[in-house]
């Protein structure tokens, strides 16, 4: 009994992982219907339709809710293959964020500190792929809460490209988001958030890690001005 | 709440109207759309069909008496709070300012008209409100363009809650001789109002030549607004029966809303203008926003409410 309970303590819903998706159901769609009721979000298809391809998106980044809201307008069958990627080293810091990173989001869970990881995150995503799912990125590696609209560019979105040529790399921006909760903040403002999906770009040949990179940051910026 | 049977006569009434738009604009689209290519011909589809979930909406609220129709105009201000801010020039250091503005001012503002006390709910955001928010923005010691984001924050307050409020405040009126139908005076500002808008865009688009104000708007003009407001009014008039107005006193009345509800469209597209944007939202198929939707109905009621009050409420 409470070997029982010490497991359980330990990785939540490991005492019944049935109850843990029920759980984890009921959080996730009561973060959409949140999500829906601050920001009433709304996609903007510029450049790609809402078809079940396999793709990586990659997004501006300003706030925890960032891929929340990819996720809300995303449709449901998109939805339920599109996996976040998301830090260890801020999802695995407690138990109510393990749960919610591993359960209800179904994250990727990747460690930013190189003296510090046990796996590879490029294994880790393409590894995910692999097993069919499209994924969520934010290149700029962390929360923006600077002045500039995009920083620049970790390398991970071109070793995903290199490593999965074939896959669509989809940029998306994210508008308005950071006015609703800028970082910091614990209580969201309810503002109207929009979702804008670009054109998708892929590896050209020859392209060296920094062209593919700058070139990818401009097309988020491009990506921007959709309306 | 009383719900009288001229309360269902008129929703009976616009039912029918909707009837008949419908099946217009369905043999529009017949016509002249089949593929749906004609983009005018599918937007008044779509405004027909968001007509019918409002018209729902509203009704179902009416029934459900004061509480219902409390809470529908609450989220009708939150909704278009959270259209004006959005557009607004508010930054970090006006976070706190936003969110009392959301979770405190909005439910207290309508917990006032709940409790009827008109005392408070009067002055509440053009006293209380418009002095203290500034102070908190000001706490936070960001002075770039502070006048013009605290001046905003209280325009956005004014608008969406204070005039939105003043709807359902309407049922806390006493008029001699009216008692348990004031839900019907709600029932006539929207509906000469929303008419009015509707004439005005049907009259313009038959037969509109010539903008009152082109830079703002090109699709109000002078036979749209002559029309609309006059025969809107005559159709408000002609209701006098289900108000506490007699009939002269109707045209008048429905001449006041109609024509500050065509300003409060323009002053809002001036907005719009502005801001570079063509609606204030997307959440209301057809029409836009809530803002869209509303701006007539937010410059009218407060002054038809006033009205009301001095010329025939008790209290």
């Amino acid at each position: 009994m409470s070997a029982a309970t010490d497991q359980s303590s330990e990785r939540p819903g490991a005492r019944s992982p049935r109850l843990a998706a029920v759980l984890a159901w009921l959080l996730r769609h009561a973060i959409l219907i949140f999500a829906r009721f601050v920001t009433a979000v709304r996609p903007v298809w510029a450049g790609t339709a809402p078809i079940p391809t396999q793709r990586i998106y990659f997004a501006n980044h300003s706030s925890n809710g960032d891929f929340v809201l990819i996720w809300t307008v995303l449709p449901a069958t998109l939805r339920s293959a599109t996996r976040p990627v998301a830090a260890s080293d801020y999802w695995l810091t407690s138990q109510l964020r393990a749960f919610i990173g591993r359960e209800v989001f179904n994250a990727v869970l990747i460690d930013r500190r190189p003296e510090m990881r046990t796996e590879d995150p490029v294994a880790l995503m393409t590894g995910a792929l692999d097993q069919g799912s499209s994924l969520i990125i934010f290149p700029e590696g962390k929360r923006n809460s600077g002045p500039e609209q995009l920083l620049p560019f970790k390398s991970g979105l071109y070793h995903m490209a290199v490593a999965r040529p074939d896959i669509d790399l989809v940029p998306v921006y994210i508008r308005n988001l950071n006015r609703v909760m800028p970082k910091g903040e614990v209580i969201p403002v309810p503002l109207i958030c929009s979702v804008i999906f670009g054109e998708a770009m892929h590896l050209s040949p020859g392209e060296t890690k920094d062209d593919f990179l700058s070139r990818a940051r401009q097309a988020l910026l491009d990506t921007s001005k959709a309306s | 709440m009383n719900t009288s049977p001229d309360l269902f006569l008129l929703l009976g009434a616009v039912a029918a109207i909707l009837v008949v738009a419908t099946v217009i604009g369905q043999a529009l689209r017949l016509r002249y759309s089949p593929d749906g290519a004609n983009a005018v011909i599918e937007n008044l589809n779509a405004r027909i069909l968001s007509w019918w979930g409002m018209v729902i909406l509203l009704g179902l609220a009416f029934v459900a008496g004061r509480g219902g129709v409390i809470v529908l105009f609450a989220l009708c201000s939150f909704a278009a709070l959270r259209e004006f801010l959005t557009l607004t020039n508010t930054t970090r250091a006006d976070h706190w300012a936003l969110v009392a503005s959301f979770f405190g001012v909005l439910p207290v503002q309508y917990w006032l008209v709940w409790t009827d006390w008109y005392g408070l709910y009067a002055i509440f955001i053009p006293v209380y409100a418009f002095l203290l928010l500034p102070i908190i923005s000001a706490l936070r010691g960001s002075t770039d363009s502070f006048l013009a984001r605290v001046s905003e924050t209280q325009w956005a307050l004014m608008i969406a809650v204070f005039c939105v409020s003043h709807v359902p405040a309407l049922l806390t009126l006493q008029i001699p001789g009216f008692e348990g139908r004031n839900v019907l005076l709600i029932a006539w500002l929207v509906f000469v109002v929303q008419l009015s808008d509707v004439l005005q865009y049907t009259w313009g688009k038959l037969f509109g030549r010539h903008p009152v104000a082109p830079s703002l708007s090109p699709s109000k003009t002078w036979e749209g607004l002559i029309g609309g407001v006059l025969s809107a009014t005559l159709a408000g008039a002609s209701l006098w029966w289900i108000t506490p107005f007699t009939f002269e006193q109707a045209l008048g009345m429905g001449l006041i809303i109609t024509l500050m509800g065509f300003c409060g469209g323009l002053v809002m597209s001036a907005i719009k203008r502005d801001r570079g944007v063509k609606d204030w939202g997307h959440l209301i198929e057809g029409h836009g926003g809530f803002i869209d939707r509303l701006d007539s109905v937010m410059f009218a009621a407060p002054i038809f409410f006033h009205v009301v009050r001095y010329g025939w409420s008790t209290v």
